[in-house]
């Protein structure tokens, strides 16, 4: 009963908004261009039965090829009457990640684009609260990012000893 | 008297979400802190408030954010498994399930059936764990100090039973990729079925302690209502849907591991309210220790770890004689191994909720992305909805009944 429904889906998908559909693991992936994810996600909520918003995130690709997009952002959804599941992704290039936002579809994709905003730097159209989630309100740069750097504490030997010192001058070590 | 009051002083980043009359000063901002003793971990709630009902509630997170998934793919596959502990601290063994079943997924990698089986005891063993630290956490923060030594009583039965199999009481990382570690020891199925035994009588216990208790009824009947609709919408799930009425678990929908061979029910209850959640998480107790007993009687005898000598390392003994063996050691102590291309989103029952992973791989030994969906980040957005026209007594309650646990939130 679910794979019909999903099957059904799927084709409505690709012939309207024309998304390339693909396969793996017997999970459904569809590719759509950015601009039209509002509507498409619309349709599948109204006609579909797909009113669950399951997840929502982004991958960086860095430095990978740019016809790939760097970003990719996906919407896992569900169908709790069908109980189908489903994946919208998109590809966002690197100069400008901006895409329209799901939360007039969707409320619960609010916290998780503001997550992508905070994480990855991809901005929202009409998002009614753009601000960091996780990271102080404050913060400079976007820690998901593949070019940023992961963050740990640099090991004090003898050679580095007196660097370290001068960068930090309250962590005296013993001498 | 003069009265005059002063208007807040309201951050920056939040003026776009407070009402006109906080920035005329009608109503005011109190900050319920990180640090606070019943907001289950280091989550800032701004309250505005009118007197003493809440007009509005601003969830401010990410003071336990610590950059899982960024350090996820900085390691191999086998490392990172290590870090999924730590994401929904109250039931490690689901996460390192979740991690494992997607890693599966991705592979198509085989798991014994003896291993399926532990499996399942191992997730509802700490499936009972975290919610008896809800239920004792939150009888606590509506005033009921003695269930919380109870239900820590039996936790602590819980936590021997997980240090005998695996050594570490909470962070055990024992379900590895194609099973487990190693095999439970023999006293484990004696000390299973003694708790199995005890169990029932203890949940009467608690129920016996709140149920009948007319402060308990008074502060949590009616308070923190949601229906159905909503809770779909905002896309809500776990026992919060569940005591809205809606008969929904992953461990029936889209079962894993081996559930579909368990007879148990799935508790709801009408009212959506607080009371509601904890009879449902109450009643699961109940079926955990029933899943419990029917995985302990048809656990079948057989290897615990798939064979698949490309992810799963030999046993130490086939060191001394197989140079395959050896090899494969070596290569996935150094190199790791190399899943398929591709992108799997694998979610399991937590006790929070629907706890999932999207996990995308780019044939190299580390993942390429790694993200957890969890239930406490989903559910908290709602409390916004929940606490508005209540009083400040009522979040306290609100907050434990959804049952955040912050290491899930923020990652």
């Amino acid at each position: 009963m679910s794979e019909e429904k999903l099957h059904a889906a799927v084709q409505a998908m690709s012939e309207r908004f024309e998304a390339e559909v693909e396969v793996f693991r017997g999970e459904t992936t569809l590719f759509l261009a950015a601009e039209k994810m509002p509507a498409a996600a619309a349709a599948l909520r109204d006609e579909f039965g797909f009113d669950n918003l399951l997840d929502a995130s982004a991958l960086d690709y860095w430095p990978e090829t740019p016809d790939l997009g760097r970003f990719h952002v996906f919407y896992q959804l569900f169908s709790m009457q069908h109980y189908a599941m489903l994946r919208l992704r998109t590809r966002l290039d690197n100069a400008n990640p901006t895409m329209p936002t799901l939360t007039g579809v969707y409320p619960n994709a609010n916290w998780k684009e503001r997550e992508m905003w905070d994480m990855f730097g991809i901005t929202f159209e009409d998002h009614p609260d753009p601000r960091r989630i996780l990271m102080p309100y404050d913060w400079e740069g976007h820690p998901l990012r593949k070019d940023y750097p992961l963050g740990y504490e640099e090991i004090q030997f003898t050679f580095n000893f007196d660097e370290i010192n001068q960068r930090k001058p309250n962590a005296k070590g013993l001498r | 008297m003069l009265d005059y009051r002063e208007p807040n002083e309201i951050p920056e980043e939040f003026r776009h979400l407070v009402s006109e009359r906080a920035l005329r000063g009608e109503t005011m901002l109190l900050n319920m802190g990180p640090q606070h003793p019943s907001t289950h971990g280091v989550l800032r709630l701004l309250l505005e408030l009118d007197g003493e009902i809440i007009v509005n509630c601003i969830p401010d997170i990410g003071f336990l954010h610590t950059g899982i998934e960024k350090n996820m793919e900085a390691k191999r596959y086998q490392q990172a498994e290590v870090m999924t502990d730590r994401i929904d601290y109250m039931n490690n063994a689901m996460n390192n399930l979740v991690y494992c079943l997607a890693l599966e997924k991705l592979t198509e990698l085989d798991v014994p059936l003896r291993a399926q089986g532990i499996r399942v005891i191992v997730a509802e063993l700490t499936r009972l764990s975290s919610h008896l630290l809800w239920l004792g956490t939150s009888g606590l923060d509506l005033g009921a100090m003695s269930i919380f030594m109870y239900a820590f009583r039996e936790r602590e039965l819980i936590l021997d039973m997980l240090e005998m199999i695996s050594g570490q009481r909470m962070m055990t990382t024992y379900i590895r990729p194609g099973g487990l570690w190693r095999d439970v020891p023999v006293e484990f199925e004696d000390t299973l079925r003694n708790f199995i035994k005890i169990m029932p009588g203890r949940i009467a216990e608690y129920r016996g302690l709140l149920e009948k208790n007319p402060i308990f009824r008074d502060r949590t009947i009616s308070i923190g209502v949601i229906n159905e609709e909503e809770c779909i919408r905002w896309g809500i799930t776990g026992p919060i849907l569940r005591a809205t009425g809606r008969a929904y678990d992953l461990r029936k929908v889209r079962p894993y591991s081996g559930y579909e061979q368990y007879d148990f029910e799935i508790p709801t209850h009408d009212g959506g309210d607080i009371f509601g959640r904890y009879f449902v998480r109450v009643n699961e107790m109940l079926q955990s220790v029933r899943i419990l007993e029917q995985a302990l009687d048809k656990l079948p005898y057989g290897p615990v770890r798939s064979t698949n000598r490309k992810y799963v390392p030999p046993p130490r003994a086939e060191l001394g004689v197989s140079m395959e063996a050896l090899i494969h050691h070596f290569k996935l102590w150094t190199e790791g191994f190399k899943p398929p291309v591709g992108s799997v989103y694998t979610a399991v029952e937590g006790s929070h909720g629907e706890l999932g992973v999207f996990m995308e791989s780019n044939g190299s030994p580390k993942p390429m992305r790694v993200h957890f969906n969890t239930p406490s980040f989903i559910n908290l957005q709602m409390l916004p909805l929940l606490t508005r026209g209540r009083f400040v007594a009522d979040v306290v309650g609100i907050i434990a009944s959804i049952d955040i646990v912050l290491g899930d939130c923020d990652r």
